[in-house]
This record gives structure tokens, sequence and C-alpha cells, in this order.
């Protein structure tokens, strides 16, 4: 469709829709708006956005899609329960700064979410046109619709901020569950510290989501939105290191903590030549290209990354396809995703495997390396891959994958990027007695976020295990609410009576 | 936060040190420990030194480090009063320090500066301390007053014999580990394939020997595994599992080959900086 036909689309259907209304099979005949994206040989080489976002008119016109259900079964799917069919409505309306302030009321990053939700098991997931149509890409595209309106925002809103309570917060890790802690905490007018190990803020939102995904400039905004908020920033303290969660609170006087330092630790397969020169754990080498921007390398960052011509990925998930992707962007010849199972059992979003594939990305599925081969110098030259079948569903409900006994062959590569996933890193663990950890390293927690110990919650990957932004956000609100109100009883209990 | 650099000084053609103002680091920081260094947010690469010494009460904590690539060369050329970007730590676990007995401390080049705060903590445990210092040449031999302060011997080595011993380390070490009064335990820091043959001399004389490993790090914290490296066949992460290890189970071999993985880029880059430097005068200033 050009833009002269969707605008007149447009036209006919909101005079359509005053003139009496739109039924739902008029709204099952408009078509999916389709994202608008950059070119895939173009943004290969580039690491700009790939999507580029909505106009106006697709907005409006996927908003008209929505059939307002009464029972509103979309949020269900989301984690945070934002009013849908609402916002949907002010879309459609033409108010979009309506669509913001309800989508705010659940929401904190909406630029954020919008862009990375894995929308088709959430919110979309349950949208009855998608249901309608059997088909999740074909639900309202709820997430591109948010990301619309927050896109649109350049003013700045800056929560107000309670009267000082005289209570001090403090907020370790600066992922999403940390920032949506520090501003929720902020609000209720205690003063807060937001501490972080790296040399920025934004945890796997700026080390790990790439730029093309997520451009940083985004996840900046929502931080200088807590500072001017009044949350202090500190960067380079590592909890547990510089100070421990102890000291801040017996010596350095916070009442409360927010633990939300993320899943850490990156997973290795345990098969030989995994410490070969070449061998990457996918933490490691989106670190390299997007906090140290190794892209740059030569041209200003100081941080080198392998130049690469043969690529092999390890891995199906979201993390797996940001791998192969980035190792386009550098420039490697060929990029393998070796995934022991189908496509069709990839956690990775749709759409992100859908863009790998267009970039050229090759699919290796039913496959997975048994041993990587260097030469003499340790340098990585090939993989040696076992082919693997499908048999029955194990305990996550997907087909268990079976090595094929004799199926060994090898893939000649440079590079091998590790991206099975990430454990507890165990470092709060180590230096906080008293807090109660699960047989995965995962911090335990009530309903509330709340810990073993008094006045420590905490949320996000590293009480899940690798989740979401919008579980880590969730839990970091829940968590902000609970602490709110724990100091308010803390500080009822201070006042002399 | 920047740090500031309270004072600098060379200590040999390549090797310099800084007091540098980090109050938190100089208050929480044990032996053996270190921290990441980075000189610009935006571009800077992180790298790992050694806290070679701390003044908790002044908030300071002191630097050795050899000019060997980019960032090393720049942090060279700052001064008094210039600000670092970032400083985080301390970083790794302390090292493990008790009355062993007799403890003989192997450093060599740049690794007596790492060395120096270990052998003081092992001193002050109780423990008698017999000290061998490499270098290459006299020049290179740095902190030997600080050792021979603390030392019950000190035995020095140089490779083309123009200072102490024409010998590597390894020969002294032999030859204190052959003496009745075998020593308990050897704590050996310095360039990776120094430290593979100390172990392979001490694994002979069955003493227990501890290494400290310079890995390439980008974190820090263990999220990376860019520090990993096999000890006793397992992977392990220097900056997590302590950057000390029982030298005897590290594989030396690997671990030296996965230091030269950046070689070609870490030459260019620093090629590039020298180039930068003459044009800006920097060389001059350094001089001074
Ligand atoms: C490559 C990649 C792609 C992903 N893609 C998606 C996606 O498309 N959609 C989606 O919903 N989710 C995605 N995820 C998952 C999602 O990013 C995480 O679930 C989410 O970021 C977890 O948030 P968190 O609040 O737990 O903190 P994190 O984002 O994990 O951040 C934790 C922060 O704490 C800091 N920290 C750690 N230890 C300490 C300490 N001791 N002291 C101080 N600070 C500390 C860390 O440096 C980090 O900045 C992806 C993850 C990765 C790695
Ligand atoms: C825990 C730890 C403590 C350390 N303490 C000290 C210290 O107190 N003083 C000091 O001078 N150095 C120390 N190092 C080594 C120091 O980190 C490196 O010299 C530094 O990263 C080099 O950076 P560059 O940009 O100047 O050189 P680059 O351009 O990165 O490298 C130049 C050359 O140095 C080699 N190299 C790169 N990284 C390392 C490394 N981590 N270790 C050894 N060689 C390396 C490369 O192979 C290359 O040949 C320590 C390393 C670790 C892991
Ligand atoms: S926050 Fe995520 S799950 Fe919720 S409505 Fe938005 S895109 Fe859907
Ligand atoms: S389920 Fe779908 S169609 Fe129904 S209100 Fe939600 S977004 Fe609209
Ligand atoms: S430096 Fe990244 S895990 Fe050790």
């Amino acid at each position: 469709m050009t833009d002269k036909e969707r605008q007149e689309l447009l036209q006919r259907l909101l005079e359509k829709q005053k003139d009496g209304g739109l039924k739902p099979a008029d709204r099952y005949e408009i078509p999916p708006q389709d994202m608008p994206e950059q070119d895939p040989v173009e943004r290969a080489r580039n690491v700009n956005e790939v999507a580029t976002g909505y106009t106006e008119t697709h907005a409006r016109l996927e908003a008209l899609r929505c059939l307002q259900c009464k029972t509103a079964p979309c949020i269900k799917g989301c984690p945070v329960k934002i009013k849908i069919q609402d916002f949907i409505a002010a879309v459609s309306e033409g108010d979009f700064k309506k669509a913001l302030t309800i989508i705010k009321e659940n929401s904190l990053l909406p630029a954020v979410c919008g862009r990375v939700c894995p929308q088709e098991v959430q919110c979309q997931q349950t949208c009855t046109v998608g249901l309608k149509f059997k088909d999740p890409t074909k639900a309202v595209s709820i997430g591109r619709l948010e990301r619309f309106v927050a896109d649109l925002d350049q003013e700045e809103i800056i929560p107000t901020v309670a009267p000082n309570t005289g209570m001090k917060v403090a907020i370790i890790g600066s992922g999403p569950g940390g920032i949506v802690a520090a501003a929720d905490t902020r609000r209720a007018g205690h003063d807060v510290t937001l501490f972080e190990a790296f040399h920025k803020t934004g945890g796997v939102l700026v080390y790990g989501i790439p730029e093309f995904r997520l451009p940083k400039s985004i996840v900046q905004k929502e931080i200088d939105v807590l500072t001017k908020m009044g949350v202090k920033i500190v960067c380079n303290f590592v909890v547990g290191r510089t100070r421990t969660i102890e000291q801040l609170m017996k010596e350095d006087g916070f009442d409360a903590v927010y633990i939300g330092v993320g899943a850490g630790l990156p997973r290795f397969m345990g098969i030989e030549g995994e410490s070969l020169v070449g061998v990457y754990s996918a933490n490691e080498y989106l670190t390299r290209a997007n906090l140290m921007k190794a892209y740059d390398f030569g041209s200003g960052a100081d941080t080198p990354i392998a130049r690469s011509q043969k690529v092999a990925v390890t891995g199906g998930g979201n993390v797996a396809m940001d791998s192969a992707r980035t190792a386009v962007r550098l420039g490697a010849e060929k990029v393998y995703l070796v995934y022991r199972r189908t496509e069709k059992e990839m956690p990775a979003r749709i759409e992100e495997v859908h863009h790998a594939k267009q970039e050229g990305v090759e699919f290796h599925i039913l496959q997975s390396p048994k041993r990587v081969i260097g030469d003499e110098n340790s340098h990585v030259t090939a993989i040696e891959c076992l082919k693997y079948r499908l048999g029955e569903p194990d305990e996550s409900g997907r087909r268990r994958p079976i090595p094929i006994e004799g199926s060994e062959f090898q893939i000649d590569v440079d590079t091998v990027i590790i991206a099975i996933g990430n454990i507890a890193n165990p470092l709060i663990r180590q230096t906080t007695p008293g807090l109660e950890f699960n047989k995965w390293g995962n911090i335990v927690v009530d309903e509330n976020c709340k810990t073993s110990l008094e006045g420590v919650y905490a949320g996000g990957d590293i009480v899940s295990g690798a989740a979401t932004v919008i579980l880590a956000m969730g839990q970091g609100r829940i968590a902000a609410s609970a602490m709110n109100k724990y100091l308010a009883e803390k500080s009822d209990c201070n006042k002399p009576c | 936060m920047p740090h500031k650099i309270v004072s600098k000084r060379r200590l040999s053609e390549d090797v310099f040190t800084a007091e540098i103002e980090a109050r938190l680091v100089a208050q929480a920081r044990k032996p053996g420990q270190f921290v990441i260094v980075s000189l610009n947010n935006e571009y800077g690469e992180r790298i790992p030194l050694t806290i070679a010494d701390a003044e908790p009460k002044r908030g300071t904590i002191r630097l050795i480090w050899q000019r060997v690539g980019k960032t090393t060369a720049e942090l060279a050329d700052m001064q008094a009063g210039d600000e670092i970007a970032n400083v985080t730590g301390p970083l790794g676990k302390p090292t493990h320090v008790e009355n062993f007995g007799t403890v003989v401390c192997v450093g060599g080049g740049i690794g007596n500066a790492p060395l120096l705060p270990i052998a003081k903590a092992l001193k002050k445990a109780g423990n008698k301390i017999i000290s061998i210092l490499g270098a290459r040449n006299k020049e290179l031999i740095i902190l030997e007053d600080e050792f021979a302060a603390i030392c019950d011997e000190l035995i020095i080595t140089t490779d083309d014999g123009s200072y102490g011993r024409k010998a590597l380390v390894t020969e002294p070490l032999e030859e204190v580990c052959r003496r009745d009064n075998k020593p308990d335990q050897v704590v050996a820091i310095g360039p990776a394939i120094m430290m593979k043959f100390c172990c392979e001399v001490t694994k002979k004389f069955n003493i227990p020997t501890q290494v400290s490993l310079n890995t390439i790090m980008v974190d820090g914290t263990g999220m990376c595994g860019g520090c990993r490296v096999e000890i006793d066949g397992q992977a392990k992460f220097v900056c997590v599992d302590s950057p000390e290890f029982d030298g005897h189970k590290v594989n030396f071999d690997l671990m030296i080959k996965r230091l030269n993985a950046y070689k070609d880029q870490e030459q260019e880059a620093y090629e590039q900086y020298n180039e930068h430097r003459c044009k800006i005068g920097l060389d001059k200033r350094n001089a001074e």
C-alpha cells in the first residue's frame, strides 16, 4: 500500500466511523500495518535501528483494527496490565497524548517495551483479532502502537516527587527493574541512590540488546528523567565488593534496598575447545560490540573484537539472534545459527528470526556443536557438530532434541559465539549473609518481591532467571510499592509517639 | 565519577606509578585485589590493574603499570591533577593469607607490583619471606627497596646480568626449593610464561604454588566470561573465582594464547595513539 492509499483508506474509515461506527467485519478488513524498516542489505552494514517506526496514518489505521473487546483479553497477556483497549481507542481518535498517559499509568518505559516485548507470546497472543485469523502476527500490533506514541513524546514529563521522607533507598543494578524501582520509590519522596557496576547505566538494555534493535538514546532519556527527579546515580560501584549490602544498611544509613543485578554469568556448553581463541560468550561479544562500541575500533573505540569471516552462533533465543545480527554488522561473510531443535521451538521472537534471515544469517537447525577445533595457535578453525532429531516433549513442553549417533560433521568457522543463556552471578550470594537463594542461585522472594532479609527486596532476572524486560519492570514496580509501604510504616515507628 | 591523580612517578623506562583518589576502593581493598580502569566513558577500554597499595585515611590507592599498549600508554601520559574517568573495584577475591611458615615470593617484571601487597600481608601474618625478583635488565627491576624492607632474604636476577645474578628467576627458585628447610609455599606473579616455568619447578618439589593470572578482561564482575582460564580442565573466571589459583592446575599454554587474541589490533591502536601523541607533543611532557 502506498502512503496515499493508506491516507485515503484512513479518511474513508474515519468518515464511516462518524456515520454510525465500524462493525467488526469492517475492522477485520483493514490490512495489518507492517512496520516500515531499513532495507536488509543496507542495514546489514550499519548499526542504526532496523524498524523505523509507524507514521501517524499507520498508527491510526492499525488502531482501528482493534475491536475494543469488552473483556479485553489482551490485557491478561500483559504482565503490567496496560489498559490496552483504552490507549488504542485514543490512538484511533488521534489523541496521542491521552494514549501515552493511559500507558504510563502502568508502564514507565513504553518506548523500550514497545520495541522489545515478545508481544506474540504476551498481549498479542490473546488478542481477539489474532485469534480470529489464527495468527498472532495478525493480531493488533499493540507493541508498535505503544512505541509510536512513546516516540512522539518529545517533551520530557518529569513525574512529581512527594516531599522528602528522610528515608534512604539503595537500588542495585540499573537494568529495567532498577530503573522502575528507582522512579517509584523516588516519587514517594525517598532519598534514592542507584548503584551500577558498569560505567554506564541501563543494564542489558545498553550492553546486551544492540543499538539496531533498541537505540541507546532511548534508554538514556529514561535515565535522564531519573536524574531530574533527584535520583542519585553512582556508576562503577560493585555492590558486594565496593560496599556490601550489610554496609549500605548498617553503616551508610540505607533503610531499604532493591536488588536488580540481573542474570549475570554466561553459561558455556562444557565441550572440548571452548576456551580457544575466537570462542566468545554472547555476553562478551555483545558487550564488546555495544557497550564498548568495538564496531568503531580504530576510529575512536579502544576495545577490539574478533575480525571474523565465518561465525557460528549456538542457541535459538533473542540473545543468539542479536549476536548473529551483530556479527553480520561487524563484517562477517558467513554467519551460521546452529540450534539443536527446529525453528518452531526457538525461544527467539518471530520478528528477530525473520530479520536475521533477511540479513543473511544461515540457519542450521537440528544440529549442535560437539567440540571446537583449533589450529596450532589455538585459534578456532571449525566446529564439529552432531545432528539431532526431535523426540517426545520435555518438561518445557518442547520436543526433546536427541543426538543422532555417528552423524558428526564439521563447519569451518573462525569465531564461535555461545548464546545458550545465563545463570545467576554468585557475587551477592557470596557477600550477603542471611539472604535466601534457591538451588539455581536465584534470590527467593515473596509475592511482594520481599527477600528473607528485612528491608531488602529483589526483582528481575536475579529472581526469575533470564526473563524479559517487562517482567523485570513489573517486579521493580511491585517491589517499589512494597518498599514504599515498608518505609511509611518504618518512619511512623521512628516518630516520637 | 572522575578520579584525580594525586601524584605520578616514573619507576623505569616503561613502568609508572600513581596515587589516585578512590576513597571507597581504598577502604574496602585487601591484598590481591584489583581495579578496572577506563579513561573515557564512550570509547575507553576497560583494563585491570592491581591495587599495589592503599591509604584508606587519605582515600587513595596506588597503581603501578607497565606501558604495553594504548591504554597503559595513555595513562602514562597523564600527570598529577589529571582525572581518570572510571575506577571500579576492588575486584577479585582477596589473597588467602595465613602463617604458612616460609614463603617464597617470585616476581617477574611488572609482577612485582601485584606481588608487593601480598608479600607485605604474608609478612604481617608471621611468615618468613624470601623474595626473588627478576627482570630483563637492571632498568626494569622495580620496587626493590620496598621488598628489601619486608624480606628476610632478597634475590635479584636479570636476564642480561646487568644487575644481581645473571639468570632467570627459576634458577634461584630451584635452589631455594632444594634447601634443607624447604619452603612451605610459593607465590609467583609475572608474565604467564614465567609463572608456567616456576610452577614446573615447584611441582617437582611438591610445594603449593599460588599464581595470579592476568587474563584479558572486560567487566571484571563475572558477566562476560572473557577472562576464563582452564583450571584442571574446568573453565574458571579469573575475575570472580579470584585472580589467584593453584599454579599446578593452570593450563598456561592456552592462557598465553588467549592473551594474544587481539595482538594485531592492539598493535594498531598503539601505533595510532603514538602518532597522535607525537603530533600533540605529549612525548615532551612526559620527559619532564
Ligand atoms: C542480548 C539480549 C537480548 C534480549 N532481548 C530481549 C528482548 O528482546 N525482549 C525482552 O523482553 N527481553 C530481552 N532480554 C532479556 C532482558 O534484557 C532482561 O530480562 C532484563 O534486562 C532484566 O532486567 P533486570 O532489571 O533484571 O536487570 P539487567 O538488565 O540484567 O541489569 C542488571 C544491572 O545490574 C548491574 N549489576 C550486576 N551486579 C551488580 C552489582 N554487584 N553491583 C551493582 N550493579 C550490578 C549490571 O551491570 C546491570 O547493569 C534480552 C537479554 C539479552 C542479554
Ligand atoms: C587481575 C589483573 C591485574 C593486573 N595488574 C596489573 C598491574 O598492576 N600492572 C600492570 O602493568 N598490568 C597489570 N595487568 C595487566 C594489564 O591489565 C594490561 O597490561 C593492560 O590491560 C594492557 O592494556 P593496553 O591497552 O595498554 O595494552 P593492549 O593494547 O591491550 O595490549 C598490549 C600487549 O599487552 C598484552 N596484554 C593485553 N592485556 C593483557 C593483560 N591483561 N595482561 C597481560 N598482558 C596483556 C597483549 O597481549 C599485547 O601484547 C593486570 C591484569 C589483570 C588481569
Ligand atoms: S508492555 Fe509489552 S506486553 Fe504489555 S501491552 Fe505493551 S507490548 Fe504488550
Ligand atoms: S484483544 Fe485485541 S482487539 Fe480486543 S481489545 Fe485487545 S487489542 Fe483490541
Ligand atoms: S572479565 Fe568478564 S567475566 Fe571476568
